[in-house]
């Protein structure tokens, strides 16, 4: 339980930190921290239910592009400022790693399984995302209160 | 006349700053006509790559103008992207005039980045997190945030000094193999493999890979593949320069992996 709740204060700090290196306005900071803690608690919930990387990385990015929509509405700003900042825990740098680690090693097998298994993560959060961006527009729209929907830009 | 040719620079312009700084492409493009079509243009048109923007506007006597630029890809600005956002919903909702407008635009151009130091330690921060994240224990992160800080302090002057970023990108990844190497050895940190994961995370390519991603489910399956290349090759590059400081520590005597 401590380890779960110290895990998801490093994604905060981790996220912000992220937020920083790209130059993100500072007033959505603490927005980005939240998903970014919402998609790792996400991959956490779906590791404990015993799923694959895999499925958990699909199910961790459904729920940061769902987040992030409701916060691109409320914080009337483009959706790309939490998707990325929430999608970096998720990039499988680990992955990168290992492939490399054992393609040098000379374990040709490993390696493949490796590199297979980052395609399949990168991929899997390609859907996650896609998915829940391609639910209509007036599901979230009711997070937000704006005064004239023509003119506002969709996020 | 005149005033149709100011409406296509400054929407060309706002194009330009979103594309620069990592928008995607969809919002360039509504971004641009949003503006144009908000001053009473018609027959204004954009064609937008992740590249360039093409856009041209009718004007009364039945001429066209046209703009057309070419914008490398170039570091990622998302302060100047919400900005430019938030300036076209102002636009369109008809709260600056023309010139009002270009002097925003002006001010969003000269938005300030983080300072260098805060960027560094943000880097340290990120590394020594994601250290923890991936299993690293707390000696591991510490390593992790110094192998971070070292980071960026070689990545900022070496993409000052306009050097490629395919070849920032290797010699970043060595620099922090390199660093994850000898904290091991001195005794800081244990598991050389967690450090080197978090502390290449500052370098992993988030940004490019989501607006790949965006541009393919919006259609802009050029743009898309252009900015999945870029996010591929990134991903490389950092392997082979892991991988080619693991080799030659392998082939040094007593450096065990």
């Amino acid at each position: 339980m401590i380890s779960i709740l110290l895990q998801l204060a490093a994604v905060y700090v981790c996220t912000i930190a992220v937020a920083i290196l790209f130059h993100m306005p500072k007033e959505q900071f603490l927005f980005c921290g939240l998903a970014g803690m919402a998609a790792w608690m996400g991959y956490l919930l779906a590791l404990r239910l015993s799923l694959s990387v895999v499925l958990a990385s699909f199910i961790s990015a459904l729920l940061l592009t769902a987040i992030s929509r409701i916060f691109a509405v409320t914080r009337r700003t483009p959706i790309i400022i939490f998707l990325v900042s929430g999608i970096f825990p998720l990039v499988p740098g680990a992955g990168i790693y290992y492939t490399a680690y054992y393609f040098i090693m000379g374990d040709n097998a490993l390696a493949l399984g490796k590199g297979v298994e980052t395609i399949k993560i990168a991929v899997a959060i390609a859907l996650g995302i896609v998915l829940m961006l391609s639910l209509p527009y007036s599901l979230f729209r009711g997070f937000g209160k704006r005064e004239n929907p023509e003119k506002t830009p969709k996020l | 006349m005149e005033e149709s040719r100011r409406i296509l620079d400054l929407s060309v312009q706002a194009g330009e700053l979103l594309l620069q700084n990592g928008a995607e492409i969809f919002r360039v493009h509504e971004t641009m006509t949003r503006i144009a079509s908000s001053f009473g243009a018609k027959n204004f048109h954009a064609y937008v790559l992740s590249n360039a923007i093409f856009a041209s506007i009718g004007e009364e006597n039945g001429s066209y103008g046209a703009e057309l630029r070419n914008i490398p890809l170039s570091p990622v600005h998302l302060g100047r992207v919400a900005a430019v956002n938030s300036l076209s919903r102002a636009v369109a909702e008809g709260r600056y005039s023309l010139d009002e407008a270009f002097l925003q635009l002006e001010e969003i151009r000269a938005l300030p980045e983080y300072s260098s130091l805060l960027q560094t330690l943000a880097s340290g921060i990120v590394s020594a997190t994601f250290c923890y994240l991936f299993g690293g224990g707390l000696m591991d992160s510490i390593a992790a945030l110094f192998t971070g800080l070292i980071l960026y302090g070689f990545l900022l002057p070496a993409k000052k000094s306009r050097l490629s970023k395919i070849v920032c990108n290797i010699l970043g990844s060595m620099v922090v193999s390199l660093c994850a190497l000898c904290f091991t050895h001195l005794g800081l940190g244990s598991q050389m493999d967690k450090i080197i994961i978090g502390a290449i995370m500052p370098m992993a390519p988030g940004v490019p890979l989501t607006t790949s991603i965006r541009d393919f489910f919006n259609g802009d399956y050029l743009s898309g593949t252009i900015r999945l290349i870029d996010a591929l090759l990134i991903a490389a590059c950092i392997a082979i320069g892991v991988g080619c400081v693991l080799k030659i520590g392998s082939l040094i005597a007593g450096v065990q992996l």
